[in-house]
Protein backbone atom coordinates (compact mmCIF):
# COMPACT_ATOMS: atom_id res chain seq x y z
CA UNK A 1 0.00 0.00 0.00
CA UNK A 2 1.18 3.45 -0.77
CA UNK A 3 0.13 6.41 1.22
CA UNK A 4 1.01 9.99 0.68
CA UNK A 5 0.60 12.74 3.17
CA UNK A 6 0.26 16.30 2.01
CA UNK A 7 -0.37 19.34 4.11
CA UNK A 8 -1.83 22.61 3.07
CA UNK A 9 0.21 25.78 3.23
CA UNK A 10 -2.59 27.35 5.19
CA UNK A 11 -1.53 25.27 8.20
CA UNK A 12 1.99 26.48 8.63
CA UNK A 13 3.77 29.56 9.82
CA UNK A 14 7.16 28.32 8.74
CA UNK A 15 9.37 30.47 6.51
CA UNK A 16 8.83 29.67 2.82
CA UNK A 17 12.07 27.68 2.38
CA UNK A 18 11.42 25.52 5.42
CA UNK A 19 7.82 25.14 4.39
CA UNK A 20 8.82 23.94 0.91
CA UNK A 21 11.16 21.36 2.41
CA UNK A 22 8.45 20.15 4.74
CA UNK A 23 5.91 19.83 1.99
CA UNK A 24 8.37 17.98 -0.16
CA UNK A 25 8.93 15.48 2.64
CA UNK A 26 5.25 15.29 3.45
CA UNK A 27 4.13 14.64 -0.10
CA UNK A 28 6.47 11.70 -0.61
CA UNK A 29 4.46 8.47 -0.68
CA UNK A 30 4.85 6.38 2.45
CA UNK A 31 3.92 2.82 3.21
CA UNK A 32 1.53 1.89 5.98
CA UNK A 33 3.42 0.47 8.93
CA UNK A 34 1.49 -2.71 9.44
CA UNK A 35 -1.75 -3.21 7.60
CA UNK A 36 -2.97 -6.64 8.64
CA UNK A 37 -2.16 -9.36 6.18
CA UNK A 38 -4.77 -9.96 3.55
CA UNK A 39 -6.70 -6.75 4.14
CA UNK A 40 -7.45 -4.40 1.30
CA UNK A 41 -5.46 -1.21 1.65
CA UNK A 42 -6.38 1.67 -0.65
CA UNK A 43 -4.12 4.65 -1.25
CA UNK A 44 -5.08 7.84 0.48
CA UNK A 45 -3.73 11.31 1.11
CA UNK A 46 -3.89 13.36 4.27
CA UNK A 47 -4.38 17.05 3.58
CA UNK A 48 -5.94 20.15 5.07
CA UNK A 49 -9.72 20.09 4.85
CA UNK A 50 -11.45 22.29 2.33
CA UNK A 51 -14.91 23.74 2.75
CA UNK A 52 -16.19 21.29 0.15
CA UNK A 53 -15.06 18.38 2.38
CA UNK A 54 -17.29 19.42 5.26
CA UNK A 55 -20.39 17.73 3.82
CA UNK A 56 -18.55 14.38 3.69
CA UNK A 57 -17.18 14.97 7.19
CA UNK A 58 -20.71 15.62 8.44
CA UNK A 59 -22.01 12.48 6.76
CA UNK A 60 -19.23 10.30 8.20
CA UNK A 61 -19.70 11.75 11.67
CA UNK A 62 -23.46 11.18 11.45
CA UNK A 63 -22.91 7.55 10.40
CA UNK A 64 -20.67 6.95 13.39
CA UNK A 65 -22.40 8.98 16.11
CA UNK A 66 -25.96 8.85 14.82
CA UNK A 67 -26.19 12.63 15.23
CA UNK A 68 -26.51 15.10 12.36
CA UNK A 69 -24.39 18.16 13.15
CA UNK A 70 -23.90 19.86 9.80
CA UNK A 71 -24.08 23.37 11.28
CA UNK A 72 -21.48 22.42 13.90
CA UNK A 73 -18.86 21.17 11.44
CA UNK A 74 -19.38 24.02 9.02
CA UNK A 75 -19.20 26.61 11.78
CA UNK A 76 -16.09 24.93 13.17
CA UNK A 77 -14.39 24.95 9.78
CA UNK A 78 -15.28 28.60 9.15
CA UNK A 79 -14.21 29.67 12.64
CA UNK A 80 -10.84 27.94 12.31
CA UNK A 81 -10.31 29.44 8.88
CA UNK A 82 -11.12 32.91 10.15
CA UNK A 83 -8.94 32.58 13.26
CA UNK A 84 -5.94 31.63 11.17
CA UNK A 85 -3.09 29.17 11.28
CA UNK A 86 -2.78 26.82 14.21
CA UNK A 87 -5.82 28.23 15.94
CA UNK A 88 -7.35 25.12 14.48
CA UNK A 89 -6.17 22.23 12.37
CA UNK A 90 -8.71 20.32 10.32
CA UNK A 91 -7.32 17.45 8.24
CA UNK A 92 -8.96 14.86 6.03
CA UNK A 93 -7.77 11.52 4.62
CA UNK A 94 -8.96 11.33 1.05
CA UNK A 95 -8.90 8.39 -1.32
CA UNK A 96 -7.98 8.80 -4.95
CA UNK A 97 -10.33 8.32 -7.87
CA UNK A 98 -13.72 9.74 -8.59
CA UNK A 99 -15.84 10.46 -6.76
CA UNK A 100 -13.42 11.52 -4.06
CA UNK A 101 -13.86 9.31 -1.02
CA UNK A 102 -13.41 10.44 2.59
CA UNK A 103 -11.50 7.85 4.62
CA UNK A 104 -11.45 9.89 7.80
CA UNK A 105 -10.87 13.25 9.42
CA UNK A 106 -9.23 14.79 12.47
CA UNK A 107 -9.73 18.15 14.14
CA UNK A 108 -7.40 19.73 16.66
CA UNK A 109 -6.30 23.04 18.03
CA UNK A 110 -3.59 24.58 20.13
CA UNK A 111 -4.77 25.73 23.53
CA UNK A 112 -2.61 27.94 25.69
CA UNK A 113 -2.50 28.06 29.48
CA UNK A 114 -5.77 26.23 29.84
CA UNK A 115 -6.12 25.21 33.52
CA UNK A 116 -2.59 26.46 34.04
CA UNK A 117 -1.17 24.08 31.44
CA UNK A 118 1.59 25.15 29.06
CA UNK A 119 0.34 25.38 25.46
CA UNK A 120 -0.60 21.96 24.15
CA UNK A 121 -2.25 20.44 21.11
CA UNK A 122 -5.76 19.12 21.63
CA UNK A 123 -7.28 16.48 19.39
CA UNK A 124 -11.00 16.78 19.81
CA UNK A 125 -12.37 14.81 16.89
CA UNK A 126 -11.02 11.82 14.98
CA UNK A 127 -13.18 9.53 12.86
CA UNK A 128 -12.32 6.85 10.34
CA UNK A 129 -14.80 5.31 7.94
CA UNK A 130 -15.60 1.84 9.38
CA UNK A 131 -14.84 0.29 5.98
CA UNK A 132 -11.35 1.82 5.96
CA UNK A 133 -10.17 0.88 9.42
CA UNK A 134 -7.02 -1.14 10.19
CA UNK A 135 -5.33 0.40 7.13
CA UNK A 136 -3.34 3.06 8.94
CA UNK A 137 -5.76 5.93 8.24
CA UNK A 138 -6.24 6.96 11.88
CA UNK A 139 -2.53 6.61 12.50
CA UNK A 140 -1.68 8.80 9.49
CA UNK A 141 -4.18 11.45 10.58
CA UNK A 142 -2.83 11.49 14.13
CA UNK A 143 0.80 11.51 12.97
CA UNK A 144 0.11 14.42 10.65
CA UNK A 145 -1.67 16.30 13.40
CA UNK A 146 1.27 15.64 15.75
CA UNK A 147 3.60 16.98 13.06
CA UNK A 148 1.53 20.17 12.81
CA UNK A 149 1.66 20.62 16.58
CA UNK A 150 5.41 19.98 16.62
CA UNK A 151 5.94 22.48 13.84
CA UNK A 152 4.15 25.05 15.98
CA UNK A 153 6.54 24.38 18.86
CA UNK A 154 4.12 22.25 20.84
CA UNK A 155 5.58 19.37 22.86
CA UNK A 156 2.44 17.73 24.22
CA UNK A 157 -0.65 16.35 22.53
CA UNK A 158 -3.83 15.61 24.49
CA UNK A 159 -7.27 14.24 23.88
CA UNK A 160 -10.25 13.05 25.90
CA UNK A 161 -12.03 9.73 25.43
CA UNK A 162 -14.97 8.21 27.22
CA UNK A 163 -13.65 5.25 29.19
CA UNK A 164 -16.55 3.16 27.89
CA UNK A 165 -15.64 3.90 24.29
CA UNK A 166 -13.22 1.04 23.83
CA UNK A 167 -12.25 1.38 20.18
CA UNK A 168 -10.87 4.94 20.30
CA UNK A 169 -9.38 4.20 23.70
CA UNK A 170 -7.46 1.22 22.27
CA UNK A 171 -6.42 3.30 19.28
CA UNK A 172 -5.01 6.25 21.24
CA UNK A 173 -3.28 3.91 23.71
CA UNK A 174 -1.80 2.01 20.78
CA UNK A 175 -0.42 5.28 19.46
CA UNK A 176 1.46 5.76 22.72
CA UNK A 177 -0.92 8.11 24.52
CA UNK A 178 -1.04 7.67 28.31
CA UNK A 179 -3.17 9.14 31.07
CA UNK A 180 -2.15 12.74 31.66
CA UNK A 181 -1.76 14.72 34.87
CA UNK A 182 -5.27 16.21 34.74
CA UNK A 183 -8.49 14.57 35.87
CA UNK A 184 -11.77 15.57 34.31
CA UNK A 185 -14.36 16.51 36.95
CA UNK A 186 -18.07 17.02 36.46
CA UNK A 187 -21.21 17.74 38.44
CA UNK A 188 -24.80 16.88 37.78
CA UNK A 189 -26.72 20.18 37.59
CA UNK A 190 -30.26 18.83 37.23
CA UNK B 1 -2.35 -0.66 43.09
CA UNK B 2 -0.84 -4.11 43.23
CA UNK B 3 -1.59 -7.15 41.13
CA UNK B 4 -1.50 -10.72 42.34
CA UNK B 5 1.64 -12.61 41.39
CA UNK B 6 -0.28 -14.91 39.03
CA UNK B 7 -1.63 -11.89 37.10
CA UNK B 8 1.84 -10.39 36.77
CA UNK B 9 3.32 -13.67 35.59
CA UNK B 10 0.52 -14.15 33.09
CA UNK B 11 1.12 -10.68 31.62
CA UNK B 12 4.88 -11.28 31.44
CA UNK B 13 4.37 -14.70 29.83
CA UNK B 14 2.04 -13.37 27.14
CA UNK B 15 4.46 -10.51 26.42
CA UNK B 16 7.37 -12.94 26.11
CA UNK B 17 5.46 -15.27 23.79
CA UNK B 18 4.31 -12.34 21.64
CA UNK B 19 7.85 -11.04 21.36
CA UNK B 20 9.22 -14.48 20.38
CA UNK B 21 6.41 -15.46 18.04
CA UNK B 22 8.88 -17.22 15.72
CA UNK B 23 9.48 -20.10 18.12
CA UNK B 24 7.87 -21.77 21.11
CA UNK B 25 9.17 -20.81 24.55
CA UNK B 26 9.42 -23.24 27.42
CA UNK B 27 8.11 -22.51 30.88
CA UNK B 28 11.68 -22.80 32.13
CA UNK B 29 12.89 -20.06 29.76
CA UNK B 30 10.18 -17.64 30.84
CA UNK B 31 10.54 -18.52 34.52
CA UNK B 32 14.30 -17.94 34.36
CA UNK B 33 13.91 -14.43 32.98
CA UNK B 34 11.50 -13.35 35.72
CA UNK B 35 13.10 -15.32 38.52
CA UNK B 36 10.04 -17.38 39.43
CA UNK B 37 9.41 -21.06 39.98
CA UNK B 38 8.51 -23.16 36.96
CA UNK B 39 5.87 -24.86 39.08
CA UNK B 40 4.02 -21.57 39.70
CA UNK B 41 4.39 -20.42 36.12
CA UNK B 42 3.16 -23.78 34.76
CA UNK B 43 -0.13 -23.28 36.64
CA UNK B 44 -0.45 -19.80 35.17
CA UNK B 45 0.23 -21.13 31.66
CA UNK B 46 -2.46 -23.74 32.12
CA UNK B 47 -5.04 -21.03 32.87
CA UNK B 48 -3.88 -18.98 29.88
CA UNK B 49 -4.17 -22.08 27.71
CA UNK B 50 -7.73 -22.74 28.82
CA UNK B 51 -8.59 -19.13 28.00
CA UNK B 52 -7.20 -19.57 24.49
CA UNK B 53 -4.43 -17.00 24.90
CA UNK B 54 -1.58 -19.51 24.56
CA UNK B 55 -1.24 -23.00 23.18
CA UNK B 56 1.32 -25.64 23.94
CA UNK B 57 3.35 -27.69 21.50
CA UNK B 58 4.58 -31.02 22.78
CA UNK B 59 7.75 -32.89 22.01
CA UNK B 60 11.32 -31.87 21.32
CA UNK B 61 11.48 -28.16 20.65
CA UNK B 62 8.07 -27.80 22.21
CA UNK B 63 6.83 -25.07 24.46
CA UNK B 64 4.20 -22.36 24.31
CA UNK B 65 3.00 -20.04 21.56
CA UNK B 66 0.83 -16.96 21.98
CA UNK B 67 -2.39 -17.38 20.03
CA UNK B 68 -4.58 -14.44 20.95
CA UNK B 69 -4.86 -11.26 18.88
CA UNK B 70 -2.21 -8.98 20.40
CA UNK B 71 -4.06 -5.90 19.14
CA UNK B 72 -7.30 -6.91 20.81
CA UNK B 73 -6.23 -8.78 23.94
CA UNK B 74 -6.09 -6.32 26.83
CA UNK B 75 -4.41 -6.47 30.21
CA UNK B 76 -7.89 -6.67 31.72
CA UNK B 77 -8.60 -9.84 29.71
CA UNK B 78 -5.51 -11.44 31.25
CA UNK B 79 -5.85 -10.12 34.81
CA UNK B 80 -9.48 -11.16 35.16
CA UNK B 81 -8.47 -14.77 34.58
CA UNK B 82 -6.72 -14.65 37.93
CA UNK B 83 -8.39 -12.04 40.12
CA UNK B 84 -11.52 -9.97 40.40
CA UNK B 85 -11.17 -6.22 40.01
CA UNK B 86 -13.61 -3.65 41.29
CA UNK B 87 -16.77 -3.97 43.38
CA UNK B 88 -17.08 -7.69 42.60
CA UNK B 89 -13.85 -8.18 44.57
CA UNK B 90 -15.69 -7.19 47.78
CA UNK B 91 -17.82 -9.76 49.53
CA UNK B 92 -20.66 -7.43 50.47
CA UNK B 93 -20.20 -7.87 54.21
CA UNK B 94 -17.93 -4.90 54.83
CA UNK B 95 -18.36 -3.15 58.19
CA UNK B 96 -20.82 -0.27 58.04
CA UNK B 97 -22.55 -1.45 54.88
CA UNK B 98 -25.96 0.14 54.53
CA UNK B 99 -24.96 3.42 56.21
CA UNK B 100 -24.86 6.74 54.37
CA UNK B 101 -21.13 6.93 55.09
CA UNK B 102 -20.49 3.56 53.48
CA UNK B 103 -22.58 4.67 50.51
CA UNK B 104 -20.42 7.78 50.13
CA UNK B 105 -17.26 5.71 50.41
CA UNK B 106 -18.62 3.33 47.77
CA UNK B 107 -19.02 6.27 45.37
CA UNK B 108 -15.34 7.17 45.79
CA UNK B 109 -14.20 3.56 45.50
CA UNK B 110 -16.40 3.11 42.44
CA UNK B 111 -14.64 6.05 40.78
CA UNK B 112 -11.27 4.44 41.44
CA UNK B 113 -12.47 1.03 40.23
CA UNK B 114 -13.82 2.52 37.02
CA UNK B 115 -10.49 4.21 36.31
CA UNK B 116 -8.57 1.00 37.01
CA UNK B 117 -10.77 -1.06 34.71
CA UNK B 118 -10.62 1.59 31.98
CA UNK B 119 -6.83 1.62 32.13
CA UNK B 120 -6.34 -2.14 32.08
CA UNK B 121 -9.12 -2.53 29.53
CA UNK B 122 -7.57 -0.10 27.09
CA UNK B 123 -3.99 -1.34 27.03
CA UNK B 124 -3.49 -4.23 24.66
CA UNK B 125 -0.64 -6.70 24.49
CA UNK B 126 0.57 -4.90 21.35
CA UNK B 127 0.54 -1.56 23.18
CA UNK B 128 2.48 -3.11 26.05
CA UNK B 129 5.07 -4.41 23.60
CA UNK B 130 5.49 -0.88 22.28
CA UNK B 131 5.92 0.40 25.83
CA UNK B 132 8.53 -2.28 26.48
CA UNK B 133 10.28 -1.31 23.26
CA UNK B 134 10.39 2.31 24.38
CA UNK B 135 12.01 1.30 27.64
CA UNK B 136 8.86 1.51 29.74
CA UNK B 137 6.66 4.40 30.59
CA UNK B 138 7.25 7.93 29.33
CA UNK B 139 9.19 10.00 31.86
CA UNK B 140 6.17 11.88 33.22
CA UNK B 141 4.10 8.74 33.68
CA UNK B 142 7.01 6.94 35.33
CA UNK B 143 7.48 9.84 37.75
CA UNK B 144 3.77 9.80 38.55
CA UNK B 145 3.87 6.05 39.13
CA UNK B 146 6.89 6.39 41.40
CA UNK B 147 5.17 9.14 43.41
CA UNK B 148 2.27 6.92 44.42
CA UNK B 149 4.36 3.88 45.33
Amino acid sequence: MKRSVARSKTHSRLPRRKQAARESRAAAPRSAKNPQAGERADAFVVRAAERADVAAVTALDERITGLAKSAHWLELYDRQKKAGQHAGIFLVAIGGGAPVRLFGFIVGEIRAWEFGSAPCGWVYALSVDPGSRLQGVGEALLETMAGEFRAAGIAKMRTMVSRDNLLPMLFFRGEGMMAGPYIQLEKDLT
Amino acid sequence: MKLQIASRLAIFAVLELTEHSDRPLTVAEIAAKYGVSTHHLAKVMHVLGRAGLVRSARGAGGGYHACGNARRTTLLDIIELFEALGPSAQDGSEPGNGTAEAGALDIVLGEIDAAVRATFGSITVATMRRLVGRGGLPRAAAAAAAAVR
